[in-house]
């Protein structure tokens, strides 16, 4: 493993030095990361209702199209384009929507549907893991052949096929996103309890009388809880991409939801004129999606260094 | 050996049947293709005659075994939304183009990633490293459809050094080729770095170094050949990510490709077509992943035996 290499074992490599080994101290622990995460993400989902200075729904068609609040109104007469306001921070978009409250609303929907689909994805794939690793034979091939199949799905393809036939909504969305998602887990959680259950303190507990049941959920299951947590927090940010992707290409939820996906989407149209209608909510996906990934890699090295190359 | 290519060969037929079958249910459940096809005022025979016509008259399991019957034959279906045409027909005339975008965006990321890929491991730990992580973050955190827009935006809009949108000269192939590839990079560069970081610390190389070989010789001669075996099994999954983003970047930039054929296809409700290019793309995923299994299993016979 590579990591196991002594640092600075390497001829011709210098080793930290004093800035470095700062911003080491800094990415001990993700102080920056978490702290995008709260107020990107985290913070609006939950105080939307209170944060946000407008609704993010219905707009104000006599104020649609305004521009950031530093940018100065221009010419004249018909060729006039309007300028920014503070009422305003951010602009509006083609119906007079305030930008900043849709994407502190948009945290929101992103945030539930990453919630709800990894954590039923989760559930699924953990005990199918589970039960396949540990009884092995014929239920195990049946598992490993679905998701082998799932593995093998176009994914977007597949979602856009799904969402013709359910109709883009919060549930295709997330229906979507479990079946591709639980096989990972499914993957993942078998192959550890396999590794498991042939370790001695498992035959121990067989020989001292422990029923199936039993061992699988004190024995087996506490030593995967580590690789699901980071396997889960990794793929948060996977989730919001993908939810933002299918949205974005009328798949995904529905309008007038204010989802990221769907402002850029919105945006696309108007990107020579209005640019801030696709630039902000790309950088909401950017920062949420990067910070996520940035406190993924931190527990993974905290709680499961082997999973570096998965 | 034999054997393990043939559990597997077994088991990529079963998982192709298996999408095959799930994307003809799909598209069966998908609603009623006539609704778009016939006038408002078609009368119930018109209806029952095209419904004959199509096939869509006899039980779902038949039409699948039809189905079935005429892909063997080369039949995809006909389009419902190009009458007369085939499913395989569309796709090959399609395929160039997407292989064009894809070929370019391998490349792109190859020759990005790979020697990244190797600085960032032999300068671990330094600014470059870090850098080096900086830009594979971020290449994982952007949405494609998003950076597809920027791209656009910055280089045809602003700039206007690039057409917005089309195929036909290298100028057009440019931007949905670097929107394309640099996913990959991000992914390609994290993998050589920790299979360099492998390589470099294995007693072979230090001979090489006590031997007095140039660094640059090492480095690049006999480390990166070694180092290389990871990112290439890696390949299957880098095809599946290429074609998955197809169909996003082709709707971004009307790149006439297949990912643009199918999405046309599904707001269309053209049943042959979806299902042809689902199933061309699961078959694509899962044989770059057998042969990846299988050029494994060749390099490392452990692979054969615990599986």
């Amino acid at each position: 493993m590579a990591n196991l290499a002594v640092p600075g074992s390497v001829p011709g490599v210098r080793t930290a030095n004093g800035v470095w080994r700062a911003l080491g101290a800094a990415r001990r622990y993700p102080i920056l990361p978490v702290a995008i995460l709260l107020l990107v993400l985290v913070l609006p989902a939950i105080f939307a209702d209170w944060v946000a200075p407008h609704d993010p729904v219905v707009g104000s068609l006599s104020e649609r199209l305004a521009p950031p609040f530093w940018v100065e109104a221009e010419g004249e007469g018909i060729y006039a384009t309007p300028g920014g306001s503070l009422n305003h921070m951010l602009g509006t978009d083609k119906q007079g929507r305030d930008i900043l409250s849709r994407i502190i609303y948009g945290a929101r929907v992103s945030l539930t549907v990453a919630a709800i689909s990894i954590f039923m994805a989760g559930i699924i794939g953990t005990s199918l893991g589970l039960v396949a690793g540990y009884f092995g034979g014929n239920i195990d091939h049946l598992v490993m052949r679905a998701v082998d199949i799932c593995l093998s799905m176009p994914a977007i393809l597949f979602a856009l096929v799904l969402a013709v036939v359910l109709g883009p909504s919060f549930q295709t969305v997330i229906i979507v996103i479990v079946t591709i998602f639980w096989s990972r887990y499914a993957r993942l959680v078998r192959g550890e309890t396999l590794s498991i259950k042939s370790q001695d303190f498992v035959a121990r507990a067989r020989v001292a009388g422990a029923s199936n049941l039993r061992i699988i959920a004190r024995h087996v299951f506490p030593n995967i809880v580590n690789t699901i947590i980071v396997l889960a927090t990794l793929e948060v940010g996977q989730v919001i991409l993908l939810e933002s992707t299918l949205s974005f290409l009328g798949a995904g939820l529905p309008r007038p939801t204010p989802a990221w996906g769907l402002m850029v989407a919105d945006g696309r149209e108007l990107l020579v004129t209005s640019w801030w209608l696709t630039v902000w909510p790309g950088t909401a996906i950017l920062l949420s999606v990067l910070s996520m990934n940035l406190l993924g890699d931190w527990l993974r090295d905290r709680l499961d260094p082997k999973l570096r190359n998965v | 050996m034999q054997r393990f290519i043939l559990v597997r060969l077994f088991h990529s037929i079963l998982a192709l049947v298996a999408v095959s079958m799930i994307v003809f249910g799909l598209g069966r459940l998908s609603g009623d293709p006539l609704d778009t096809l016939l006038d408002v005022d078609a009368t119930a025979e018109d209806y029952a005659r095209v419904r004959a016509y199509w096939g869509l008259d006899k039980p779902v399991h038949i039409q699948y075994i039809t189905y079935v019957g005429n892909f063997a034959t080369g039949r995809f279906g006909e389009s419902i939304r190009f009458p007369g045409q085939d499913a395989r027909e569309l796709l090959w005339q399609r395929l160039p183009a997407t292989l064009e975008l894809a070929v370019l965006a391998l490349v792109v990321s190859a020759v990005i990633a790979v020697p990244l890929g190797v600085i960032v491991a032999v300068k671990k730990d330094t600014g470059i490293d870090i850098a080096g992580k900086i830009v594979a973050l971020l290449g994982q955190s952007l949405p494609n459809f998003w950076i597809a827009l920027m791209l656009m935006w910055v280089l045809a809009v602003q700039l206007e050094w690039l057409p917005t949108s089309g195929r036909g000269t290298w100028k057009h192939l440019l931007m949905p080729g670097i929107a394309l590839g640099y996913f990959q990079v991000a992914a390609l560069m994290r993998l050589t770095r920790s299979s360099m970081l492998e390589v470099l610390d294995t007693e072979y190389v230090k001979l090489a170094r006590i031997k007095g070989l140039r660094e640059t010789s090492v480095i690049w001669k006999h480390c990166l050949r070694n180092a290389l075996i990871a990112p290439i099994t890696y390949f299957g999954l880098v095809l599946g990510g290429l074609m998955t983003g197809s169909v996003v970047i082709e709707s971004i930039f009307s790149w006439p490709g297949v990912g643009l054929l199918a999405i046309d296809a599904l707001r269309a409700k053209d049943f042959s077509v979806v299902q042809s290019v689902v199933i061309f793309f699961a078959a694509i995923y899962i044989a770059a992943n057998l042969l990846v299994d299988v050029a494994y299993a060749y390099l490392d016979p452990r692979i054969r035996f615990t599986h």
